[in-house]
C-alpha cells in the first residue's frame, strides 16, 4: 500500500533498512515522525530485539524444575535453589563502549548487569568478569586493559559486591575490539521477587535514581555495528557510571522492593525510558501516558528523542500500586536519590509522550519489542574457508620440541596463563565475607549465601580459540569446561547465561559461526541439565579493516554447593600424597597455547573432546568428593597437563615428581590440551580405597606421580624450580602492564 | 556492652562488620544511620569501611559532616570507644579523632589481598590480646591507604606508644616490601592519646569466620571482648 513513499535518509542513518521503515508505516499507519523513528531505530537494533539472533536461540533448552523465570521473560534468570531462596544470575557485554572509552566502558558494563539483578529485588552477592584483548605486548591493549580493569574496579569496588573471579584472554584479533563481559549473580527470597511488568490502568509510573542526561544516546544503535575509524565520534554513545548513585538506588530499591506496593520495576539500560516503558508495557498488555517534561535532566533543553534514548546509568522505571506513592517517595527520599512520577499506566496498549500536553510520539508498545512486531530475520550462513583448512592439521606435521624446559618457561609465562593477580588485586574480592576462594582456591568460586548452609558455585569459560577452530565442538567444550569446574569446587551444575559475541551477523561466515556455537551450546546443556537462563548478543564486533573477533561465547554457569563439607580446591596439599590424572590421555595438541604461540601453528582443529565421556567423568569426580577420597581437584585445561600440576603444586608452595607415558608423544602428554582430564591428589593411606573404588567406573584412572617438596619433576628431570615457575608465574602481566 | 555500626551513604562493609560482631562473636549490635542525632545506649561505634559519598572530593571528607558524626566525637571526648576500618580510619583522621591522614597508594592503584600485621603494643584494647611476635594474616582493600603524618606528630605517635600495627612479611619481619601502600613507617593502625579510639586500614572483619580459611581477623576483634565483656 506504500509503495509510493520514499525511503528518508535520516531513517538510514539511524539504523533502520527500508523493509523495516515501511513496516513502521504499516504498524503507525502514516509516517512516523523523528522522534518515532529513533524510537524504532532503538528497539529495532540487534541490541534491544535480537532480530537477528532469536530465529537461533530459541532453540536453546529453557527449562529445569528449578527455573522460576525462563530466559527472555524478565530482567535476568531466576534459579530455586531451595529454602525459599532464588539466584537471579546474567551475563552481559559492554564490548562497543570499552573499545573506545575502556574505563567509562567497563565501568557502565558491570553497574549494568547489577541493575539487572536487584530489579529483579535479589541482592547481588558476586560479579566475574570475561576479558579479551589484543596481543599484551601491542600498546592498545595495555592502555584498554588498564582502563577496563581499573573502570571494573572503581565501579566494583565502590558499589561493593566482590570480584571473585573471571577469565582474561589475549590473541590478536581483538586488537581493536577488546570484549568485556559482566557477570553478577545475587540472592532473592522467592516470595519477594519483582517482575518487570506494567499493570492496573491508573498506576503511576514513576522514575527513580540519578538525573537523565545526553549521555549514551543511540547507545544500542551504536553497539549493532561494525567498529570503525568513526567510532570515535560515537563518544556520546557511551554512557558514564557513578557507582555510588548505583550502592544508593540499591538499597532504595530492595527496600522499596519489600514494601509490597510495587507492581513492577525495570533497570533502565539499552534505549533508557523508551526500552523500559515498551517493554513493561507490552509484557502487561497495557500502554502508559508519559509527561517527558516531568523527566528530572541534568541539562536544560533536552529534545524528546534524547530524553527518550538517553542511557545514564543508576536509573529505574517503577509502577507503583495506586494510594502507595508517598511510601516509595519516602524511601527514595531517604536514600537522597530523585523519585518523580512521571506519568500513567494506560488501558490503550499505546505508549504516549507528551510534552507540556503535546504529544510528541505514540507508539503501540507490542510494536517495539521483541516477540512482538520487532522484525525477525533468518539470516544466511555458509562455511567459512579456513574451516576446512584448520581440519586438515595432523599433529606429526608437528617436530617434538627439542627443549621441554623452554617450552615450559614459555607456558609459565604466558599471558594467557600466567597469574591475572595484577588483574584481580584491584578488584574488591572479600567485601560480604562470603567468599570462600580467597584462601582456599577451587576451580570455580565458592560464594557463601549468609543464612543458610549454602554456597554459589560459579564460572566464566570460553576458550576462544576452540570455537574459531570448531564452533560447535568449541562451544560445546566451553559449556563443559564451565561444567568441569563447578564439579570439581564440589558443585552442581544448575544452569547457564550466555554472552554471544561474534562480528557482523550479514557475514554468512560469521553467521556461521554464530549458529555453530549455538548447537554446539545446545548439546552440551541439555547434557548436563542445565537450561540457558537468558544472557545477551553481541554482534557486529569486528573492525573494517582487521575482520570479525574469534567467535566467542562465554558461558557464565551457576552452581550450587548444598554443605560446606562438599567443598573441593585446587592445590596439592602435601609432600607424599599421590597424583592422578582422571580420564583419558590423547595423542593431541590441536589448538594447545603450546601449538598456537610456542610452535606457532594457528590453524588447528579442536582438542579432542567427547561429551559422554566428558558426563562420565564429572559424574566419577562429584562421587570422589562426596566419599573424601580425594584432597584435590583441578581440571585440565589451558597449557595441559604440565600448567595443571604448576598451578596445584604452587599455591603451597610445592613441588610434583610424574612419569609421562611413552604410549602418547611427550609434548601432547604434558601440553596438549585433549579435553575430560582432571588432576586430582589422594592421601597415601587411601591409596587402595581410592583405586579400588575407581575400578569399573569406566572411567581411566593413571597415577602420575606424586607432591614433593620443591621443584617440578617430569621422568626424572627438573623442567623448573618451584621458585622461578612462580616467579614467570605470577609476574608476568606486571611485567608489561607496570613499565 | 552494645555495638553500634555507623552507616553512611556508600558505606559497602557494615553489613561485614555487623554480621561479625553478630554472628560470629555473639554480641549485641546494631546498624546506627548516618542521619540519626543519637548513639542511644551504644558502648562501642565502629566506622565501617566502603566509599561514604563515593569517596568523592577525599576518601572520608564529607562524611564527618554527616550528623551523627557529632554525637560520635562528643562520644569519644567522653572516653566512649571508636574502632574505624579502612574508610572509617580515614573518615576519624578527617573528623580530627585520630592524627595524620592517608594518601592515594604509592602504586596509584587499589589494592585488595592478604597481607601480614603485627601489633606494636598490648596496651590498648584493641591489641592487648595479641601476640607482639605473631604475623597476623588480614586482608586489605583500598586505593588511598598510604598512612602519613608530619614529623613531629610521627614522633608523638611512637613516643606515646600510640602506633597499633605495622605490615610486615608473613615471617614477621617490618620490611618494605611487606609495605603495600607505602605508609610512613609501614603503619597500619593508630590509636589516639586517650587510648579509646582506633584506626586500622586492614579489615578484621574479612578474617574471622572459618568457612572463608582464615580467623587471624577475630583474634584482633576478640581482643576488644576480654576486657568489655
Amino acid at each position: 500500500m506504500d509503495q509510493k513513499v520514499d525511503f528518508p535518509e535520516t531513517a538510514r542513518k539511524l539504523g533502520l533498512i527500508e523493509e523495516e521503515y515501511h513496516q513502521i508505516i504499516g504498524i503507525l499507519g502514516r509516517k512516523p515522525n523523528f522522534t518515532e523513528l529513533c524510537i524504532y531505530s532503538a528497539m529495532w537494533s540487534e541490541h534491544c530485539s535480537y532480530k537477528n539472533s532469536i530465529v537461533w536461540l530459541k532453540k536453546l533448552p529453557k527449562d529445569s524444575p528449578r527455573m522460576l523465570a525462563a530466559a527472555g521473560e524478565e530482567n535476568a534468570g531466576l534459579v530455586d535453589i531451595g529454602d525459599g531462596y532464588a539466584v537471579s544470575f546474567k551475563i552481559e557485554s559492554h564490548n562497543h563502549p570499552s573499545a573506545i572509552e575502556p574505563y567509562q566502558g567497563a565501568a557502565t558494563g558491570v553497574g549494568g548487569i547489577n541493575r539487572d539483578i536487584f530489579t529483579m529485588g535479589a541482592r547481588p552477592i558476586a560479579q566475574l568478569n570475561s576479558l579479551r584483548f589484543g596481543e599484551l605486548s601491542n600498546p592498545r591493549t595495555q592502555y584498554l586493559i588498564k582502563g577496563v580493569v581499573k573502570g571494573i574496579g572503581d565501579y566494583g569496588n565502590a558499589f561493593g559486591i566482590p570480584t571473585v573471579g573471571g577469565e582474561v584472554f589475549f590473541d590478536e584479533s581483538f586488537t581493536i575490539n577488546p570484549l568485556v563481559n559482566a557477570f553478577s549473580a545475587g540472592i532473592v527470597r522467592t516470595d519477594s521477587v519483582a517482575r518487570a511488568i506494567a499493570q492496573g490502568k491508573g498506576n503511576p509510573v514513576f522514575i527513580v535514581g540519578s538525573a537523565t542526561g545526553k549521555d549514551g544516546i543511540h547507545g544500542a544503535s551504536f553497539a549493532s555495528k561494525d567498529i570503525t575509524e568513526d567510532s570515535a565520534k560515537d563518544l556520546p554513545a557511551v554512557q558514564v557510571g557513578d557507582p555510588f548513585q548505583e550502592k544508593l538506588l540499591l538499597e532504595a530499591t530492595l527496600e522499596a522492593i519489600q514494601t509490597g506496593a510495587i507492581v513492577g520495576i525495570q533497570d533502565m539500560g539499552a534505549a533508557g525510558i523508551i526500552c523500559s516503558t515498551a517493554e513493561m508495557s507490552a509484557k502487561g498488555e497495557v500502554g502508559m501516558d508519559i509527561n517527558l517534561d516531568a523527566v528530572p535532566t541534568r541539562q536544560e533543553g533536552m529534545l524528546p528523542f534524547e530524553i527518550l534514548l538517553s542511557e545514564s546509568q543508576e536509573r529505574m522505571l517503577l509502577v507503583v500500586k495506586k494510594g502507595k506513592e508517598q511510601q516509595i517517595e519516602r524511601i527514595f527520599e531517604k536514600w537522597d536519590l530523585n523519585c518523580v512520577q512521571i506519568g500513567e499506566v494506560t488501558d490503550t496498549g499505546v505508549l504516549r509522550f507528551m510534552i507540556l500536553g503535546d504529544t510528541v510520539a505514540k507508539v503501540p508498545a507490542e510494536s517495539l519489542v521483541l516477540g512482538g512486531g520487532a522484525p525477525v530475520y533468518h539470516r544466511a550462513y555458509e562455511e567459512p574457508a579456513y574451516f576446512k583448512e584448520y581440519q586438515q592439521f595432523h599433529i606429526e606435521q608437528v617436530k617434538l620440541p627439542k627443549n621441554y624446559k623452554k617450552v615450559a618457561e614459555h607456558l609459565l609465562s604466558h599471558p594467557n596463563i600466567a597469574s591475572k593477580r595484577w588483574v584481580y588485586e584491584q578488584y574488591d574480592s572479600m567485601v560480604g565475607t562470603a567468599n570462600q576462594s580467597t584462601n582456599e582456591p577451587s576451580d570455580a568460586a565458592v560464594v557463601a549465601i549468609k543464612g543458610t548452609n549454602k554456597s554459589i558455585v560459579i564460572t566464566v569459560d570460553c576458550n576462544s580459540r576452540y570455537v574459531q577452530a570448531h564452533p560447535e565442538e568449541g562451544c560445546a567444550i566451553a559449556v563443559a569446561e564451565a561444567a568441569r569446574n563447578i564439579v570439581c569446587a564440589g558443585g552442581e551444575p544448575l544452569a547457564i547465561t550466555n554472552c554471544l559475541n561474534f562480528g557482523n551477523p550479514y557475514n554468512p561466515e560469521v553467521y556461521w559461526q554464530f549458529v555453530g556455537a549455538i548447537k554446539g551450546m545446545k548439546k552440551a546443556c541439555e547434557k548436563f541439565g542445565t537450561p540457558v537462563t537468558g544472557g545477551n548478543v553481541s554482534f557486529y564486533n569486528q573492525s573494517s579493516d582487521e575482520g570479525p573477533v574469534f567467535p566467542t561465547p562465554t558461558i557464565g554457569m551457576l552452581g550450587l554447593l548444598e554443605e560446606p563439607t562438599h567443598k573441593m580446591t585446587l592445590d596439592f596439599k602435601q609432600v607424599g600424597d599421590l597424583i592422578y590424572l582422571l580420564g583419558e590421555s590423547k595423542n593431541c595438541i590441536a589448538s594447545s597455547q603450546y601449538l598456537y604461540s610456542c610452535v606457532g601453528t594457528k590453524a588447528s582443529g579442536t582438542p579432542r573432546f567427547n561429551l559422554e565421556d566428558e558426563f562420565e567423568l564429572q559424574k566419577v569426580i562429584k562421587k570422589l568428593i562426596r566419599k573424601g577420597l580425594i584432597r584435590s581437584a583441578h581440571d585440565v585445561s589451558d597449557g595441559g597437563l604440565f600448567i595443571t600440576l604448576a598451578e596445584s603444586a604452587m599455591i603451597r608452595d610445592l613441588g610434583f615428581s610424574i612419569k609421562t607415558d611413552g604410549k602418547f608423544r611427550k609434548d601432547a602428554y604434558l601440553f596438549g590440551e585433549s579435553q575430560s582430564r582432571i588432576v586430582i591428589s589422594v592421601a597415601k593411606e587411601q591409596k587402595e580405597k581410592f583405586e579400588k573404588w575407581m575400578r569399573g567406573r569406566g572411567v581411566n584412572y593413571t597415577r602420575l606421580g606424586r607432591v614433593i617438596k620443591t621443584g617440578y619433576r617430569v621422568d626424572g628431570e627438573v623442567l623448573i624450580s618451584s621458585k622461578k615457575a612462580k616467579a614467570l608465574y605470577n609476574n608476568t602481566l606486571g611485567k608489561y602492564l607496570e613499565k | 556492652m552494645k555495638f553500634g555500626v555507623l552507616v553512611f551513604p556508600g558505606s559497602n562493609c557494615d553489613d561485614d562488620m555487623v554480621y561479625t560482631l553478630g554472628q560470629v562473636l555473639q554480641q549485641p549490635v546494631e546498624k546506627v544511620w548516618h542521619k540519626n542525632t543519637s548513639l542511644k545506649g551504644i558502648d562501642f561505634v565502629i566506622v565501617p569501611g566502603g566509599f561514604s559519598y563515593g569517596d568523592y572530593l577525599r576518601s572520608g571528607a564529607i562524611a564527618q559532616f554527616s550528623p551523627i558524626m557529632a554525637e560520635v566525637v562528643k562520644h569519644a571526648k567522653q572516653g566512649g570507644y571508636v574502632l574505624g576500618i579502612c574508610n572509617g580510619f580515614q573518615i576519624l583522621t578527617e573528623a580530627g579523632l585520630l592524627e595524620g591522614v592517608l594518601l592515594k597508594n604509592d602504586h596509584q592503584k587499589y589494592v585488595c589481598k592478604n597481607i601480614y600485621l603485627k601489633a606494636q603494643t598490648k596496651k590498648t584494647l584493641l591489641t592487648q590480646a595479641l601476640s607482639l611476635k605473631k604475623s597476623y594474616k588480614i586482608p586489605i582493600a583500598h586505593g588511598d591507604g598510604r598512612y602519613y603524618a608530619d614529623k613531629d606528630t610521627l614522633k608523638k605517635l611512637n613516643d606515646k606508644d600510640q602506633v597499633l600495627f605495622r605490615y610486615c612479611d608473613e615471617a614477621g619481619k617490618i620490611t618494605k616490601a611487606a609495605n603495600p601502600n607505602g605508609s610512613l613507617e609501614n603503619i597500619a593502625g593508630i590509636t589516639n592519646k586517650a587510648r579509646n579510639v582506633f584506626g586500622m586500614m586492614p579489615h578484621p572483619e574479612r578474617a574471622a569466620n572459618a568457612l572463608l580459611g582464615n580467623t587471624d581477623g577475630k583474634l584482633i576483634l576478640d581482643s576488644l571482648l576480654t576486657v568489655m565483656a
